[in-house]
């Protein structure tokens, strides 16, 4: 391979332009496949945001706006189910367990979940992480509140602090549920899912403040039911819930349960497999990746620009060079060869390097970007994906080479063997 | 098949412009040493370059060794080139980046023919051999761009040498050296043709140094298209 030698010796010569090239190349390798990372790593984290729940089920509507109310604490849901119905389908054999959401009320812009213990012992995310607690224990009493992690630190609460619900899901809400103010007893560990951004209470701390609502409108003055009233009740019947998490016995059971449940007569409801419409969601928004990897796309046709650039207009320079290779008997085509060979080893060396800047920055990265952001950025060998920006780098580099290399032919054959500097 | 080089007939032109060679005929035995001269603009190396089988005449007829240039495709006359012709330029002769032993062993590199001449030595060892007659074997590690001029021309002659290709090229390798230095650096090439029976062109504008040659060629006397 004479004439990689010579590619690799004259780009050697030229240290300070090649390592330019290169670096700048490698940069935006580098923002390319980074980008794809965290692509990924974001795609990964939503569609993660809850695991292992294989149904969700609510009133019927649609399947996004349920996911968005009971996973993503956004919009607001239609209807509730009632209490039996919701027992009917945690009591079905295939079913191994539940987590009932009740929801609808806010505190201070958080959204208030009323659910109980099953939360804590089966909700998962992130390839199957549980809830854990940072400090206190889970609310399990009527006016018990466990706080998401953003909750405690944006709102400054501790242990013991009290909390008012606010009726309906503003930032602002006039209608508050003051008379009966709830203790924090726990607060979560963050997840960095919109789990850390609710406020959890018991199902029956939601009935308790809605005693007199049942029309929908606040009880008249003085027929509040007092803190003490309500401590007082020997149990307080819980009558509805607005949407649960179903966990199958068997994974192949799901997609019948799904059918029986939409089936189900008498309550109009609704489950969703929420990978499947998580997905689907993720395709909604999906087009700004695609810019944004059509963008990354352009700089790297920029770095390759500037390699052929600095290649050609090299070769002025270079005429002496390429006579003397012609009088030593090299012909047009190992011209272009050596030509082609260096511009092939700066896009090269500049995709590998590219690549190797990716990983040193995942790997120093990685737990700032989780830390901060809570996006969890896997590092992984590279993919099929990394490889073939990597190829078409590389191919790119390759077939770009011939502008410079065809000049260089062109001026051989006509320069000859003449002095011509 | 004792003609290194003959000519008939030729013309040679720069696209469309006027003629540049017009010469009806041009011989030269083997083992010559010859002495090409003219002024400037005379054609001299366009003359080379055609005899180098780079450019390619319009119309005569130029045998190299025996071969009639015009049979041969442009890639053939790359590797005739490579095979059988040493060229040494005026100056800068150097690529830049390749040290002195990687200069010097080119042609072999390139050419298999010409690696396979070297007796089974080796390129680098041939190429140290070469520099040592020529007196630049302590140099072989130097880079390229410390030489001196002379330096830079004798490492030019070693690597139009190495491989013992028949005929020599050699367009004003002098013109940038004094007097004293051209002497010196003549015996050394003719030393080194001799040795491996090779035919010399060597081209000059400058006659002082005719005596040392035993063919002397004035290039405006058979080119009619010189001005």
């Amino acid at each position: 391979m004479l004439s990689l030698d010579l590619a690799l010796k004259s780009l050697r010569n030229r240290a300070f332009s090649t390592s330019l090239t290169v670096g700048s190349i490698a940069l935006s390798v580098a923002l390319l496949i980074g980008v794809e990372n965290v692509r990924v790593g974001m795609r990964e984290s939503f569609s993660n945001t809850i695991s292992q729940t294989d149904l969700i089920v609510g009133a019927k509507g649609g399947t996004i706006q349920l996911l968005l109310y009971s996973v993503f604490g956004m919009g607001s849901p239609t209807n509730n189910l009632s209490w039996d119905t919701y027992r009917e389908w945690a009591e079905h054999p295939a079913v191994e367990w539940t987590i009932p959401y009740g929801l609808g009320d806010s505190h201070r812009g958080f959204r208030v979940i009323g659910t109980n213990e099953d939360f804590y012992r089966h909700y998962r995310y992130r390839g199957g992480q549980e809830i854990a607690l940072a400090e206190g224990r889970a609310g399990a009493e009527v006016f018990d509140v466990t706080l998401g992690a953003d909750v405690a630190t944006e709102l400054g609460y501790r242990l013991g602090d009290e909390v008012e619900v606010t009726h309906g899901i503003g930032e602002v809400g006039f209608l508050n549920h003051d008379h009966l103010p709830f203790a924090v007893v726990g607060i979560l560990k963050k997840t960095f899912t919109p789990v850390d951004r609710a406020v959890y209470v018991t199902l029956e701390g939601i009935e308790a403040i809605h005693f007199g609502w049942e029309d929908g409108a606040p009880p008249m003055p003085g027929e509040e039911h007092t803190h003490e009233e309500v401590l007082a009740m020997e149990e307080i019947e819980i009558t509805q819930v607005t949407s649960f998490f179903v966990g199958a016995i068997n994974r192949r059971d799901v997609l019948r349960l799904q059918r029986e449940i939409n089936d189900h007569e008498g309550e109009p409801m609704m489950a969703v497999i929420p990978g499947l419409a998580l997905n689907e969601m993720w395709q909604g928004i999906g087009y700004a990746e695609t810019g944004l990897r059509l963008v990354t796309i352009f700089v790297v046709l920029v770095g390759l620009l500037g390699m052929l650039v600095s290649l050609y207009t090299s070769l002025n320079e270079r005429r002496r060079e390429m006579a003397i290779l012609r009088a030593v008997g090299a012909g047009p085509k190992r011209i272009v060869a050596l030509l082609v060979m260096e511009s092939a080893c700066l896009a090269a060396a500049g995709a590998i390097g590219g690549l190797a800047l990716v990983y040193v920055l995942l790997s120093v990265g990685q737990p700032i970007v989780e830390a901060q952001v809570g996006l969890f950025i896997p590092i992984r060998p590279p993919g099929s994906v990394e490889l073939l920006f990597l190829g078409a780098v590389v191919t790119a580099g390759f077939l770009m080479g011939f502008v410079p290399a065809l000049k260089a032919y062109r001026t051989a054959l006509h320069d000859g063997l003449a002095v011509r500097v | 098949m004792s003609l290194a080089i003959d000519i008939r007939r030729l013309r040679f032109r720069y696209g469309g412009g006027p003629w540049v060679l017009d010469i009806p005929e041009l011989t030269l035995e083997r083992g010559t040493r010859a002495f090409l001269f003219g002024p400037s603009g005379s054609g001299k190396t366009t003359l080379l370059g055609v005899l180098a089988g780079v450019l390619e005449p319009h119309e005569g007829e130029v045998r190299v060794l025996g071969r009639d240039l015009a049979s041969l495709s442009g890639a053939e006359r790359d590797a005739f080139r490579a095979e059988h012709i040493g060229y040494v330029f005026q100056m800068f002769n150097l690529i830049p980046y390749l040290s002195v032993l990687d200069n010097i062993a080119l042609p072999a590199r390139m050419n298999a023919a010409r690696r396979a001449r070297l007796d089974g030595a080796g390129v680098k060892k041939t190429a140290a051999l070469l520099a040592d007659h020529l007196h630049i074997g302590d140099l072989l590690k130097t880079p390229v761009t410390e030489l001196s001029v002379g330096q830079q021309q004798r490492v030019a002659a070693c690597r139009a040498l190495i491989g013992a290709p028949e005929l020599i090229v050699a367009d004003e390798p002098t013109s940038s050296l004094d007097f004293d230095r051209r002497e010196a650096f003549l015996e050394l090439l003719f030393a080194e043709c001799e040795r491996a029976g090779a035919t010399l062109v060597f081209v000059s504008h400058d006659r002082t140094l005719e005596g040392m040659f035993s063919r002397k060629i004035s290039l405006p006397d058979i080119n009619r298209a010189a001005l």
